[in-house]
């Protein structure tokens, strides 16, 4: 409807996120209403959305034209500012910035190395740049979700956790039921993504393969290496995040994050 | 507890009287300025768990000062104090659950420091204040510790075990289907299926009304009764330190002195 009023199309791009903004912020109201808090999270989360995407697609001009190579300083300030992002839900573990950029940085370069050995993605900056920021943001998703259940799990279970260390468990025997609790649930998003794939969605990278005239079974095909290798990143996360953090709450065998 | 629902422990499962205990060095106390000796330890009995000089600094609090006494076998001793004086602290230095900002325990005369932490929390067991069972039976709870080490306890083995608590009968129940006082009978199995040479008890009543408080001190004591070894139990109830324990210690503002009394008629026979 914005087409017979507006002619530019990043006008255009502008009017059509106002109106996804206020829809997002009348979901925000709702819980508000509901005492749900998601006002102040929801509005900044917004803002710095539009106008992340505003600044990165002045960047991905210069960057997508220029040699494969500076993909790696991209992908590698994506890991430290998606550490910094991770780190906020934990602010309370000692190096929490550091574990997290341990577990992203991680889960993704192995995945993006391995991939990109594999020829799974295609050493230019226009392969790398955008399939290595879903691996980052997938890997971020998982680091902070793990750390924040791990912490929650651990400080509420406080208890059994010193009573199976006075039983002579290792600290890793008495966190063990909290890792896997806290790992498992990270992964849920990722497993899901993998069980529907094909029956319940697309992804959309597969629709641009199949208009540019890719063979069908082979886009099927790199669909699955593609959510597979979402998968593969956050699994690896998760296992350096929770391990990482078990070596904060722990020392010396006893129990000292938020007792 | 019924009286009948107590079995002896058979060899295998028996808290007390392990071959390791009459393997480890003794020691006999000999110190004359030691605030917790007892008769039985100038009669020279063998010192099982010694303190010297605790002392215990956190968040720039003073928690424990140079806190010293000695057990031997066979003795239950109980400390009391007010709330925060830090008796649990205390307790908890001694399996290192938190770490002495000075002094030492020794455990059968070795420093406990040079022992393995894990070995040292098998010798020294501990009940909480809270049960803190594991989800799960009664069974998985009981035989956690010894599976720590590879040691699968058998159906009845797990049984004298709730017997010596008086919940015979109870191996298959989900522990979240438990009592306050149930659940801290089962924890003290729990303990003693690792067969400790130690046992502290932080507080192992406070949490439950009277009736159940009772239940768990007869199963306490059924424990005690059994046992080579030696009971620290922190109490802020000095009635239960006197039903309980043959000495007292009194703990307030860290320090740890002498108890008004001993009392050894309403203490357990050993």
């Amino acid at each position: 409807m914005f087409e017979r009023w507006v002619h530019s199309q990043v006008t255009l791009g502008l009017a059509q996120a106002m109106v996804v903004c206020a829809l997002a912020l009348a979901v925000a109201w709702l819980g508000h209403l509901r005492k749900l808090e998601l006002g102040r999270e929801t509005l900044v989360a917004l803002v710095r959305g539009l106008l992340q995407m505003l600044a990165i697609g002045l960047v991905l001009v210069w960057l997508l034209k220029g040699p494969a190579w500076w993909s790696v300083p991209a992908l590698v300030a994506m890991c430290a500012t998606a550490a910094r992002m991770a780190q906020r839900k934990v602010k309370s573990v000692p190096h929490s910035y550091w574990l997290c950029l341990r577990a992203i940085g991680t889960g993704s370069a192995v995945v993006i190395v391995t991939m990109g050995l594999m020829h799974v993605i295609a050493y230019k900056a226009t392969a790398l740049v955008p399939l290595g920021s879903m691996i980052v943001a997938g890997s971020m998703n998982t680091c902070s979700q793990v750390l924040e259940r791990f912490a929650s799990d651990l400080k509420l279970n406080a208890g059994r956790v010193e009573a199976a260390l006075a039983l002579g468990a290792s600290s890793s025997e008495a966190a063990l039921p909290y890792a896997r609790n806290s790992t498992n649930a990270a992964l849920i998003p990722s497993l899901n993504s993998l069980r529907s794939l094909g029956i319940v969605w697309i992804p959309g990278f597969a629709a641009g393969m199949l208009l540019a005239g890719s063979d069908p079974v082979y886009t099927a095909i790199y669909q699955f290496i593609v959510i597979a290798m979402l998968y593969a990143a956050s699994g690896l996360t998760a296992l350096v995040a929770a391990s990482g953090y078990e070596q904060t709450a722990f020392e010396e065998e006893r129990l000292v994050a938020q007792r | 507890m019924a009286a009948g629902g107590r079995v002896g422990l058979s060899r295998a499962a028996q808290p007390w009287h392990s071959a390791a205990n009459a393997a480890v060095p003794m020691t006999v106390l000999t110190e004359t300025n030691e605030i917790a000796r007892g008769d039985s330890a100038k009669a020279g009995r063998r010192i099982l768990l010694q303190a010297e000089a605790l002392r215990r600094e956190a968040g720039g609090r003073i928690i424990v000062r140079e806190a010293s006494f000695a057990l031997t076998a066979g003795e239950v001793v109980a400390i009391t104090g007010p709330s925060g004086a830090g008796k649990s602290s205390l307790l908890r230095l001694l399996n290192r659950l938190d770490a002495p900002s000075a002094g030492r325990v020794l455990l059968a005369g070795a420093d406990s420091a040079a022992l393995d932490v894990h070995e040292l929390r098998r010798r020294v067991g501990m009940v909480m204040q809270q049960a803190n069972l594991f989800p799960g039976t009664v069974a998985q709870n009981v035989g956690y510790g010894p599976a720590l080490r590879g040691v699968e306890l058998n159906a009845d083995e797990v049984e004298e075990l709730l017997g010596t608590v008086g919940l015979a009968g109870y191996a298959r129940r989900d522990v979240a289907a438990l009592s306050g006082g149930e659940a801290q009978r089962i924890s003290l199995a729990r303990t003693l299926a690792n067969r400790p040479q130690v046992l502290l008890l932080d507080e192992p009543t406070s949490a439950l009304d009277d009736a159940a408080k009772l239940v768990v001190e007869e199963a306490l004591r059924a424990a005690m009764a059994q046992m080579a070894g030696a009971c620290l139990i922190v109490t802020h109830d000095a009635a239960q330190a006197a039903r309980l324990a043959q000495r007292t210690l009194l703990m307030q503002g860290g320090l740890l002195r002498d108890g008004p009394e001993e009392h050894a008629p309403g203490g357990p026979s050993v």
